[in-house]
C-alpha cells in the first residue's frame, strides 16, 4: 500500500517519514519518529495528554492527521529542555510536586508552554483556562496551577 | 485497507470528490473525523481535504458577517468584530480543541457537542454548501433538519446578520465541568427589540433533540411583547414544547426537561 | 499544605522525625517532567502486531455460532484467537490465594454474561486492519433474560448469571452465601430504642478513568521466554495469573512494569496480558493489546455498585444502641475482587463507633453488568458514605449537633469492636475535634475535652451475649417509635444530653497479652484461621 512522504520540523530538527493514509500525528511521532513524550489517553480530544505545539499553537496530536503538519513546526516535551538544563516550567513542576503518575505531565507542560509563550504573566484564572483541556486523574490540579504560576513569576529554583 | 486521503486545492474539487464517494468524509479540524478513525470506525475509508483559502476567510466588517467553514474557534475569539460570538466560541473544548475545531465541523457535531451551531441557529444563519451540482445557500434550520443526509455536501461558509446590540443576543451553556465540559443543555436567544417590543425572537436549544432545535413555543410567548417578568415566565414554561431530549452520561432526558425552562428564564432575565 | 499536629498523642512517639512532615522529592519526578518515564506503551518493537477484541453486544446470551470466515480473509490478519485456544480458559483472580472458584473465561465460549465480554481476539498488522476484521465477524446470539439489580438477582427464579455460582451470590468457605456479623442482640435493642431510623443508600459503579488505558505488549524473548511490558498495578499477581491461564511456569515471563499512568485499582485485573502473550506465542511476533478509551470506560472494570440498608436504634440522649445493616455488592458477571470487598466491608461495620448491638449481612452478588474490581478503599467507601449520611440524620433526629453526636458515639481505646477485637490507637474523637476547629464549628467544652484515650474499655470492652440466628424467633417489627423514610424529626427543644460520655467505668482487668505476629495469623480475607 502506498505510503505518503511527510516532512516537518520536529523540535527544531527536520524530519522525513513515510506514513500510511489516515495516520495521526501522535502515532507518527511515537512509532515513526520514536518521540514517546506525547501520550495516548483517549483518541477523542478529551484528555489532552497528547498535546503538542504546531507552529506554536496547542494542538491534540491524536486528532491531527499527520500529513497536515507537512512543512510546519511541531514541538513536544522532548524538545523542552534547554541543553542539559530543565526548562523553568519543568523545574517548577518538579519543585511544586506537580506530577504524580506523570502521564498527563507531557500534555500539561505543553499547554502551559503554549500559555506562557503568549502570556508571560497570566492570572490564576488564565492558567486554569489554559489547562482546561488537560485531565489529571490523580487530581493534582492545585500543584499544577501553582507550578505554572511559579514558572511565570520566575519563582523557580536554579 | 488503509485510509485514502485526497487533498485538493479548491473547495469545489473537494466537493466533487465528496459527493461521488459514499465512504468519504471531509476533514476539517479533525475533532470528529480523526476521532472516528481512532475509535475504529471502519465506515470511513476516504478522507477529503481542501487547502482553499476561501474556507478560512472571515468577513466581519459589515452588518452581515461571513465565516469560512474552516475558521477555528480560536480565530473567532481573536476577532474583535466577532465579540457577539465569543461566548459560544469560548464554551467549546479546551484551548487545543478551539485551535483545531471549526465552524463548519460544528454543524455536524452530535450532542453533547455542537454548541456554536446553537448560537448560529438563534442568529438565523445561512449555510453555503457545495454539492455535486454546484453551490447554494441553505437556511441553517433546513440544513440541520436534513443533517443526516448532508454527508456528501461540503459546507463552504456560514453567514448571519450581526445582532443590533449585545443585549439582543444571549448565550448560555450548562456543563458539569467548568471551564470545559460537554453540554447538558445549551441555549441561545436572539431578541431584536423594535419600539420596546420583541420582534422576530429566535430561541435555539442544544442537547434537547437529536439536532439543535428552535423553541418555537417560547419564541411565540415572547413575540410582540416587552421582556418583562410575565413574558419571561410564559416563555420559560413553554421551553420544553417540541423538544425530545435523550439520556446520556451528562444528564437524563428528564433532567434536561426540568432545567431547560429554568435556564431560559435566567438567560432572558440576564441572570448569571 | 500538610500540617503535622504534634500536640495530639504527643507522648506516643519520639519527636525526632526526620522525614515525616517534611517534603521529599519523588524519585520518578525528573522522568515525569522530561517525558522520559517509560510506560508500558513507550516501547517500539520491530514487527509489532496489534490485538483487538470482538466484544459481546449482548448483556446475556448464548453463543450459537461465531463465523470468522470473512474475518480470516481480511487484509493484515495474522491470527484469530478463540476461547478454545486459551490453555486454561477459566480463572478467578484470587485463586492465587485459594479464594473463590474459577468462574471467568479469557474469551467467552458457550455464553456471554455482560455487554462487552471478550469473545474473540484478532491479531493483525495494524490496528485499522484489526478493526476491519472485527467488523467482518458474525456472532449469532440467543438472547437470555438478564438481571441488572442485586436484589432482583437474589430472588428465586432470577436468571442464573454465572453457572459457577447458581444462586447469583459468591459462596464463602464453600458454605455461606454472604458475610455475616453478629454482636449482641440488635433486634432486642431496636425494640427498646427511643427512635429507629431505617434508610436505603446506594452508589453507582465508578470508573477509574486512568489517563493511560489498560494495556500490555508481549514479545518473544530468547530461550522460549516472553518479555511483557504492562500497565498492571500488581506485577507479580499478573505474572502468576498469566502463568496459570497460559499453563506455563511463571519464569516463562519477564514482566516489566511499575510506571503506571494512573491506576486507582483499575489495573489489577490482568485483562490484557494473557491475550497479548498468547498472541505473541501463536504468531511469534510482539503483540500489543491496549484498550481504547471507550473500551476503558465501558468494559474496564469499575468500582462496583452497592446498595446498603441501615436500620439504627438511637436513644434520646444520642447513644446509638443498635445498628443493623444489609449490604449488596454488585460484582458484575464474574468475581474479580468484590468477594474480598464484601469481607472488608463486614470487618468495617459498624464504622468507627462503639455500638453495643451490631448485625450485618453483606452479599457479593452476580448481575449481567461489567465485572467490578478494586478502587481506592473499596468495600469501605460506599459503606462509609452511607454510615456518615445516617449519622447526620440520626443527629438531626435526636436534635444533637452532628460533630458532638459523632464524638459521643466514637470508639475509644479499649472498646470492643463488633468483630471482637479491641479498639486500639483510636483517633476519631481527635479528628472530629480538629475538623470542628478548622471549620470554626462550635462544639461544647465537654466534647472538646473528650479523648480517645479516656472513658473507653470497661463495660464497653465486653462481648455481649449474642443469640445465634437459628435460636432467634422471627423479629417483630417495632411499631411504636418507627421513623418513616426521610421524615424530619419532630421539633424538640434542644436539650443537652444528660450524660454524654458514658460514665468512666473502672479500668478492665489486665488481659492476657494479645498474641503478636505469628501466633495466630489473621488474614483480612480468611479471618483468623483455625484449621
Amino acid at each position: 500500500m502506498a505510503k505518503i512522504p511527510l516532512q516537518f520540523r520536529h523540535n527544531g530538527r527536520d524530519v522525513a517519514i513515510f506514513v500510511d493514509g489516515g495516520t495521526n500525528l501522535l502515532v507518527a511521532l511515537r512509532e515513526l519518529i520514536g518521540d514517546m513524550t506525547p501520550k495516548f489517553g483517549c483518541g477523542q480530544g478529551g484528555c489532552g495528554t497528547c498535546s503538542v505545539l504546531v507552529d506554536g499553537e496547542l494542538h491534540l496530536s491524536c486528532l491531527t492527521l499527520a500529513e497536515t503538519v507537512a512543512g510546519r513546526s511541531v514541538e513536544t516535551l522532548d524538545g523542552m529542555k534547554q541543553g542539559p538544563n530543565l526548562h523553568p516550567l519543568q523545574r517548577a513542576f518538579a519543585d511544586n510536586f506537580a506530577a504524580q503518575c506523570g502521564y498527563c505531565t507531557p500534555g500539561m507542560l505543553m499547554a502551559a508552554k503554549a500559555l506562557l509563550d503568549r502570556n508571560p504573566s497570566p492570572s490564576r484564572d488564565e492558567v486554569i483556562e489554559a489547562i482546561s483541556g488537560n485531565i489529571c486523574r490523580c487530581t493534582g490540579y492545585e500543584p499544577i496551577i501553582n507550578a505554572i504560576l511559579a514558572a511565570a513569576g520566575g519563582r523557580v529554583s536554579a | 485497507m488503509a485510509v485514502t486521503v485526497k487533498t485538493f486545492t479548491s473547495a469545489s474539487e473537494a466537493a466533487g470528490a465528496l459527493s461521488s464517494d459514499r465512504s468519504a468524509r471531509y476533514l476539517g479540524g479533525g475533532t470528529l473525523v480523526m476521532r472516528a478513525l481512532n475509535e475504529g470506525d471502519v465506515s470511513v475509508s476516504t478522507i477529503v481535504r481542501a487547502q482553499d483559502q476561501a474556507l478560512t476567510r472571515i468577513d466581519a466588517s459589515g452588518p452581515r458577517i461571513t465565516l469560512g467553514a474552516g475558521v477555528t474557534f480560536a480565530r473567532v475569539l481573536a476577532e474583535r468584530d466577532l465579540a457577539f460570538l465569543h461566548a459560544p466560541a469560548r464554551s467549546i473544548g479546551g484551548p487545543a480543541v478551539r485551535n483545531m475545531g471549526t465552524i463548519g465541523g460544528n454543524l455536524f457535531a452530535p450532542s453533547p457537542y455542537g454548541d456554536f451551531t446553537v448560537a448560529l441557529l438563534a442568529l438565523d444563519a445561512t449555510v453555503a454548501v457545495a454539492g455535486g451540482f454546484g453551490a447554494r445557500d441553505v437556511p441553517i434550520e433546513e440544513f440541520l433538519q436534513a443533517r443526516d443526509r448532508q454527508s456528501g455536501t461540503l459546507v463552504l461558509s456560514v453567514s448571519c446578520t450581526r445582532p443590533a446590540s449585545a443585549e439582543a443576543f444571549r448565550y448560555r451553556k450548562i456543563a458539569r465541568i467548568k471551564p470545559k465540559g460537554g453540554s447538558v443543555i445549551t441555549l441561545a436567544a436572539h431578541l431584536p427589540i423594535s419600539g420596546g417590543r420583541i420582534a422576530g425572537a429566535r430561541i435555539a436549544l442544544g442537547s434537547m433533540a437529536p439536532t439543535q432545535i428552535r423553541a418555537r413555543a417560547a419564541e411565540r410567548a415572547l413575540e410582540g411583547r416587552s421582556l418583562d417578568a410575565a413574558t419571561i415566565a410564559a416563555a420559560a414554561s413553554a421551553a420544553t414544547e417540541g423538544t425530545s431530549p435523550s439520556d446520556n452520561a451528562l444528564g437524563s432526558a428528564w433532567y434536561r426537561r426540568e432545567i431547560v425552562g429554568v435556564h431560559l428564564r435566567r438567560l432572558l432575565s440576564g441572570q448569571e | 499544605m500538610l500540617e503535622l499536629r504534634k500536640d495530639i498523642f504527643a507522648d506516643e512517639r519520639d519527636d525526632n522525625l526526620k522525614e515525616i512532615g517534611k517534603g521529599t522529592q519523588r524519585q520518578d519526578m525528573l522522568g515525569h517532567v522530561t517525558g522520559t518515564s517509560s510506560y508500558f506503551n513507550d516501547h517500539k518493537l520491530q514487527g509489532m502486531l496489534h490485538l483487538k477484541v470482538v466484544r459481546s453486544t449482548q448483556a446475556h446470551a448464548r453463543l450459537r455460532r461465531i463465523d470468522t470466515t470473512e474475518a480470516e480473509r481480511s487484509a493484515g490478519v495474522r491470527r484469530i484467537i478463540r476461547g478454545t485456544d486459551v490453555p486454561v480458559n477459566l480463572n478467578t483472580l484470587l485463586s492465587l490465594i485459594n479464594f473463590g472458584k474459577d468462574d471467568e473465561p479469557s474469551l467467552a465460549v458457550d455464553k456471554v454474561r455482560y455487554k462487552g465480554e471478550p469473545i474473540l481476539a484478532i491479531v493483525a498488522d495494524s490496528e485499522r486492519e484489526a478493526f476491519e476484521a472485527i467488523a467482518k465477524v458474525k456472532v449469532d446470539y440467543e438472547p437470555l433474560p438478564a438481571v441488572f439489580d442485586v436484589e432482583d438477582a437474589l430472588k428465586p427464579g432470577a436468571p442464573v448469571v454465572n453457572e459457577t455460582y447458581p444462586k447469583n451470590a459468591f459462596i464463602y468457605h464453600d458454605v455461606y452465601d454472604h458475610q455475616r456479623l453478629r454482636f449482641g442482640d440488635a433486634d432486642a435493642a431496636l425494640a427498646g430504642a427511643d427512635h429507629v431510623l431505617e434508610q436505603r443508600y446506594q452508589m453507582s459503579p465508578i470508573e477509574h478513568a486512568p489517563t493511560e488505558t489498560n494495556g500490555a505488549i508481549a514479545a518473544p524473548d530468547t530461550n522460549g521466554r516472553y518479555v511483557v511490558y504492562t500497565s498492571t498495578q500488581a506485577l507479580f499477581f499478573s505474572v502468576d495469573t498469566c502463568a496459570k491461564i497460559l499453563d506455563v511456569p511463571s519464569n516463562t515471563f519477564h514482566f516489566i512494569g511499575g510506571t503506571v499512568g494512573g491506576g486507582f485499582g483499575g489495573k489489577v485485573d490482568t485483562l490484557t496480558e494473557p491475550l497479548a502473550i498468547l498472541g505473541a506465542m501463536l504468531t511469534g511476533r510482539p503483540v500489543r493489546y491496549v484498550f481504547g478509551r471507550e473500551e476503558e470506560m465501558q468494559y474496564g472494570p469499575p468500582r462496583g455498585a452497592e446498595r446498603i440498608y441501615i436500620k439504627d436504634g438511637v436513644m434520646r440522649d444520642g447513644r446509638i444502641v443498635a445498628r443493623k445493616i444489609r449490604a449488596y455488592f454488585d460484582s458484575g458477571a464474574y468475581t474479580r475482587l468484590s468477594s474480598y470487598a464484601a469481607v472488608k466491608c463486614a470487618a468495617h461495620l459498624p464504622g468507627p463507633y462503639t455500638i453495643p448491638n451490631v448485625y450485618g449481612d453483606v452479599y457479593c452478588v452476580f448481575t449481567n453488568r461489567t465485572p467490578a474490581t478494586a478502587m481506592r478503599g473499596f468495600g469501605v467507601t460506599a459503606m462509609d458514605f452511607a454510615i456518615e449520611c445516617q449519622m447526620d440524620k440520626l443527629a438531626n433526629l435526636v436534635c444533637m449537633d452532628p460533630m458532638e453526636f459523632r464524638i459521643l458515639n466514637a470508639y475509644r481505646d479499649g472498646d470492643m469492636k463488633a468483630h471482637r477485637r479491641e479498639a486500639k490507637n483510636t483517633a476519631l474523637i481527635e479528628c472530629v475535634q480538629v475538623a470542628a476547629e478548622k471549620a470554626k464549628w462550635p462544639i461544647r467544652d465537654e466534647f472538646r475535652r473528650a479523648s480517645s484515650r479516656k472513658d473507653g474499655g470497661g463495660s464497653r470492652a465486653a462481648i455481649p451475649p449474642t443469640p445465634t440466628d437459628s435460636s432467634r424467633a422471627r423479629p417483630t417489627a417495632p411499631v411504636q417509635q418507627r421513623t418513616s423514610y426521610d421524615r424530619l424529626p419532630p421539633t424538640v427543644t434542644r436539650e443537652p444530653p444528660r450524660d454524654p460520655p458514658p460514665p468512666a467505668p473502672p479500668p478492665p482487668p489486665p488481659r492476657p497479652a494479645a498474641p503478636s505476629h505469628g501466633a495466630t495469623r489473621f488474614s483480612s480475607v480468611f479471618g483468623t484461621r483455625r484449621r
